[in-house]
């Protein structure tokens, strides 16, 4: 099971507690583990990524074990420690006031 | 003994005030979508359970809920705002050319006989209409593709569609104001626009009396006499009697005729109210007093409305959408303030008391009665 760690306004939004819990087939990409997250979370759609561009929102980023995948390519393969699950995608918010 | 219901949007998530007849005691239940900036919560005048809340946020962008239990419940819908191709230019504040994009809802208006058909004006300036309770989004385009759109540009909170005014006795008349380009009126629901600002003047333009430019600030109507309209502008507070085709000035003895919202009293079409605002620069009231301002002559002398509000030290702004009238008798009126407080006047605007006080920037504030 891949682990994503959401921001709390988008926790509330999907209604998840804590981390999602997401079968994701390997090969394990950011592009498809981004996928899962709106097939499972249809509400979720555009508030990581556009709608129309699909590019990732400017104000959020993308860290796993230590990376950050925020420019990464969306057929980039995922740590094996995201991929083992002991880890997970975390999306952050960035400190932009508020 | 009826219900009144007020569905605030505030910066920071979106509130439900309800109090009886008597409109003196209101309970507050919030927030909702807490964290979300909640430009617009509007019910629909067909069935006042069903409501619809623009939810957006500069991180994680627009989100459109609905609810068919008056807020206690509420579900996601659709989120897709996608313009049709080809999106066009528009000006920015510096004079060059930038493709329209989707940014948030500002305004929502359900259609008087159906709950789910209701329109959604947009930043950048646009207009969406849902026929299926905001499941799905479509852009009326005629809009964003009239004569004029390459020349709108942004005022200071954007290039908006903040306001839409359905005429209820001509279906598919529709006014649209957008800042800053100006008031636009569609006869045949959406498919085709013609500029309405003839009459207009503002002097930030090089033709001051230009077709396209304006900023208008917000539009308001009675719905027994749909004709005479009723304009907050950036500066001067207008009157049309002939449906948008002119306008003429009814600042009168304002003390400033700089505001944001503007409204009509439920039962009398020549009764209005603006909330005058110290300058453009200055976005707090005249003398630190905040006071309601109303015509019972359709403009031209004013009354100060005081008694209740804050009439020292107060430096607090009334945004477009935050006003509102309901429909009983004697009319309440209700507005809110950047600094959170919601205000509430069961007399038609005589005496006011505050519904709450310590809420996030009120955005929006829309008053139903309920049987």
């Amino acid at each position: 099971m891949i682990r994503v760690l959401v921001p709390g306004q988008l926790r509330a939004l999907a209604r998840v507690h804590g981390e999602m819990m997401l079968e994701v087939p390997p090969p394990v990409t950011l592009g498809a583990v981004l996928d899962a997250i709106e097939r499972r979370y249809p509400m979720l759609c555009g508030a990581i990524r556009d709608r129309v561009s699909a590019r990732r929102r400017p104000l959020l980023r993308l860290f796993a074990d230590g990376q950050d995948l925020s420019f990464a390519d969306a057929d980039q393969r995922l740590p094996e420690a995201v991929c083992e699950g002991r880890a997970p995608l975390l999306v952050v918010g960035a400190i932009a006031g508020g | 003994m009826a219900t009144v219901r007020l569905l605030v949007g505030t910066r920071k998530g979106a509130f439900i005030l309800t109090a009886d007849g008597t409109r003196r005691q209101w309970r507050v239940d919030g927030p909702h979508f807490g964290g979300w900036e909640i430009y617009h919560v509007a019910g629909s005048p067909a069935d006042p359970d069903r409501l619809y809340a623009s939810q957006s946020s500069g991180w994680f962008g627009q989100q459109m809920q609905r609810s068919d239990d008056g807020g206690r419940s509420w579900q996601p819908v659709d989120n897709a705002f996608t313009f049709r191709a080809p999106a066009g230019t528009h000006l920015m504040y510096d004079g060059s050319a930038k493709d329209f994009e989707f940014t948030r809802v500002w305004h929502l208006s359900p259609t008087p006989a159906d709950p789910d058909v209701v329109y959604a004006g947009t930043q950048d300036a646009a207009l969406f209409r849902s026929s299926d309770g905001g499941h799905s989004w479509h852009e009326l385009d005629a809009l964003r593709r009239h004569a004029s759109a390459a020349q709108w540009a942004p005022g200071a909170g954007g290039l908006c569609l903040h306001t839409l005014v359905q005429d209820p006795g001509q279906p598919g008349r529709l006014f649209a104001a957008i800042s800053a380009a100006g008031a636009f009126r569609s006869d045949d629901g959406g498919a085709s626009w013609e500029a309405v600002n003839r009459g207009l003047v503002s002097n930030f333009l090089p033709d001051p009396q230009a077709e396209i430019g304006h900023c208008v600030h917000s539009i308001a109507m009675h719905p027994a006499r749909p004709q005479v309209l009723f304009m907050q502008k950036h500066w001067d507070v207008m009157r049309s009697d002939d449906g948008g085709g002119h306008w003429q000035e009814i600042s009168g003895d304002l003390p400033s005729d700089f505001g944001f919202p503007i409204a009509v009293h439920a039962h009398e079409p020549d009764t209005v109210y603006v909330v005058p605002i110290k300058s453009d620069g200055e976005h707090y009231p005249p003398e630190s007093c905040l006071r309601v301002y109303r015509s019972r002559s359709g403009g031209g002398h004013w009354e100060p409305l005081g008694r209740g509000l804050p009439q020292q030290d107060c430096y607090v702004n009334v945004l477009r959408n935050a006003f509102a009238v309901d429909s009983l008798e004697p009319c309440g009126v209700y507005f809110g303030t950047t600094g959170g407080q919601v205000y509430a006047s069961a007399d038609g605007g005589d005496s006011w008391m505050a519904a709450v006080r310590d809420l996030p920037p009120v955005l929006a504030v829309e008053a139903q009665v309920l049987p």
